[in-house]
């Protein structure tokens, strides 16, 4: 039988994080135990719990990590939801890996790199960051912005604090929208923060959060002199196949599923607004 | 050439339906729509336009695509595709040159990389016999697209006149086809059509749409067709019901759900609509929020964005059924001729 893309693969959740009051970190292996396919950083896969729906999620894990994947998925509509109440153990099924990934081993290389991430906007970019960091030596230096709406809502922020922050040549920077009790941090938006720090403007960015974290910051970022063809981000429409079948995710003549999500910020900008 | 007399087409139905499907435009409940054919069925190939397309051969309205049996914690995944050698192949009989075309459209969607098998399935096991017009009606406009109504693709191609239907083979499929049928058919016929073709082409330049000027529909002019003010007035009236993307023969977009019954899950496919208002709507908002908007989705997708993918070919290819069948009498043609070239005047 000849394989078909739109069949899923049965994939077993081992582990579940909780990381937010709303996000929650889903560790999922095949039925054998290893992992289900390979991927890059910034590509998505089909996720589905069968009977309720299927809906893409970009793959949180890092393509260096052999043994697992995982996907940190917030609660806030019907899959979500039934994703957020299951246990260890429970089966759902994958299919992919779909979609453009960050150009890591192209324009990234030997490039200082800045993220900026706004709450669950972190997701697909913990497995780019990650990435960098596996194969260190060769990107220079690594600038991390990261806010939340407070710092329960800092996703990952384990990760971030032991590992991201010790890691040399990285600086790690969060804020948060509020002040709160407990957290001694800067206090304040993304974009504003990002034109506090004043980065360096010859880095390459990536942008990832709400579009209206997108659309500020990098308005800020274009102010400090970043140039637009060195600023990536990705982009979420809703999509049925992954594969620029069903056609409900163009933005214009281009598929975020096919030719995105990861889109140059030159690329965006010969495209209708409408995403 | 061969030619088969008409009062024997029902011979030559019985002959094929032996050993393969035989889908071909039928009436019944006074519509016409491509049915399977059996004996005492009232064809009608002289139907110019079948109410639904012959797309649904391939892509079905409605399809299911695996099952999921669960069990506790567990999940099965079942592939309910028939495997191709078990599939029994088929005829699809009398498709008109617009139609034959709006299949390539499909083709460059389905048959892209990675390959939609369900549709593959199908469209390797069917051989295509076409229809020249005679009789083209005044919503027609295929030749705006460069589509020849009276010479239309296919495996075999067909031609009818008061008294004969005429046969000539293309492909190796069609030569197959024609092996199995010669003992009905005679030789002969290439006056005949020929006078037929000529007649035709002039009714065909004189149709109230054959002039239609595509030539500002360019992907160089993407951004300026989408920002026209024109967008807003043109879609004023449309009601989102979708008749337009349902009776089209290339509207492909579909929708995957899910469907729970006592033994298991099933998965289907069946067509949606990018009309509809939930089409695009996600857990975090909706990317079209206005009728305007899925409106001018709809026609840069068949003027635009298909042709920048697709190496220049429109995504329309003038079979007129969206302008006979939208009930607030918009369509495509008011489209062209709206944003069109200039020539369009």
């Amino acid at each position: 039988m000849i394989e078909e893309t739109l069949i899923p693969k049965v994939g077993v959740i081992t582990d579940i994080r909780k990381d937010t009051p709303d996000v929650k970190t889903f560790r999922v292996v095949g039925t054998d135990g290893k992992k289900l396919f390979q991927h890059m950083p910034g590509q998505c896969a089909m996720v589905s719990v069968p009977g309720v729906g299927e809906c893409m999620f970009s793959i949180t894990s890092s393509p260096t990590n052999m043994d697992y994947m995982e996907f940190s998925i917030k609660k806030c509509g019907c899959v979500t939801e039934v994703l957020h109440a299951m246990e260890v153990g429970q089966q759902i099924t994958v299919r992919g890996p779909y979609g453009k990934n960050f150009p890591v081993e192209e324009d990234f290389k030997g490039k200082d790199l800045l993220f900026i991430a706004g709450g669950i906007g972190l997701a697909p970019l913990r497995s780019v960051i990650n990435y960098v960091r596996h194969y260190r030596n060769n990107y220079g230096k690594v600038v991390i912005v990261y806010g939340a709406r407070s710092k329960d809502d800092l996703v990952d922020i384990e990760e971030i604090q032991t590992e991201w922050m010790n890691e040399p040549n990285t600086e790690v920077y969060l804020t948060i929208d509020r002040p709160q009790d407990g957290w001694d941090g800067h206090v304040g938006f993304v974009p504003a923060y990002v034109k506090e720090l004043g980065l360096d403007p010859n880095m390459t960015a990536v942008l990832c959060g709400p579009p209206i974290m997108i659309k500020f910051t990098l308005a800020g970022l274009l102010e400090l002199g970043f140039d637009k063809s060195r600023v990536y981000t990705t982009l979420e429409l809703r999509m049925k196949c992954g594969v620029g079948k069903c056609d409900r995710c163009n933005v214009g003549d281009k598929f975020v599923c096919k030719d995105g999500p990861v889109f140059r910020m030159t690329e965006l900008d010969e495209l209708p607004d409408e995403y | 050439m061969l030619k088969i007399a008409k009062e024997r087409l029902n011979d030559l139905y019985a002959k094929i339906a032996q050993t393969q499907g035989l889908f071909l435009p039928v009436k019944k409940a006074g519509e016409v729509n491509y049915c399977v054919w059996s004996e005492g069925k009232e064809v009608s190939l002289e139907t110019l336009k079948t109410v639904k397309s012959p797309k649904n051969m391939f892509f079905p309205q409605t399809e299911n695509m695996m099952k999921f049996k669960t069990e506790g914690k567990n999940i099965e995944v079942i592939d309910v595709r028939e495997s191709f050698d078990e599939r029994k192949p088929f005829v699809l009989f009398g498709v008109k040159a617009c139609d034959y075309k709006a299949i390539e459209v499909l083709d460059k969607v389905f048959l892209a990389d990675p390959v939609d098998t369900y549709y593959q399935n199908r469209r390797e096991n069917t051989t295509i016999v076409t229809l020249a017009c005679s009789k083209p009606e005044e919503s027609c406009f295929c030749g705006v697209f460069g589509i020849d109504a009276t010479a239309p693709q296919g495996d075999v191609t067909t031609w009818l006149d008061e008294n004969y239907l005429y046969w000539q083979a293309n492909t190796e499929k069609g030569e197959s086809l024609t092996a199995q049928v010669e003992e009905l058919f005679e030789k002969g016929g290439e006056e005949e059509v020929a006078a037929q073709q000529e007649t035709t082409k002039v009714v065909l330049e004189s149709l109230p749409y054959a002039n239609l000027d595509l030539s500002r529909f360019q992907p160089e002019n993407l951004n300026e067709l989408f920002d026209a003010p024109e967008w807003e007035k043109m879609s004023e009236a449309c009601l989102g019901c979708g008749t337009c993307t349902f009776v089209c023969p290339t509207c492909q977009c579909f929708d995957i759900r899910d469907f729970k019954t006592r033994d298991g899950v099933i998965r289907y496919r069946c067509w949606d609509s990018c009309m509809y208002a939930d089409f695009t709507l996600m857990a975090h908002g909706n990317s079209r929020n206005s009728q305007m908007q899925r409106f001018r989705q709809r026609f840069m997708h068949k003027l635009v964005y298909y042709p920048s993918q697709n190496d220049g070919m429109y995504s329309c290819v003038g079979c007129g059924r969206c302008v006979n069948k939208c009930p607030q009498r918009l369509n495509i043609v008011k489209v062209i001729k709206t944003l069109g070239g200039k020539n369009n005047d």
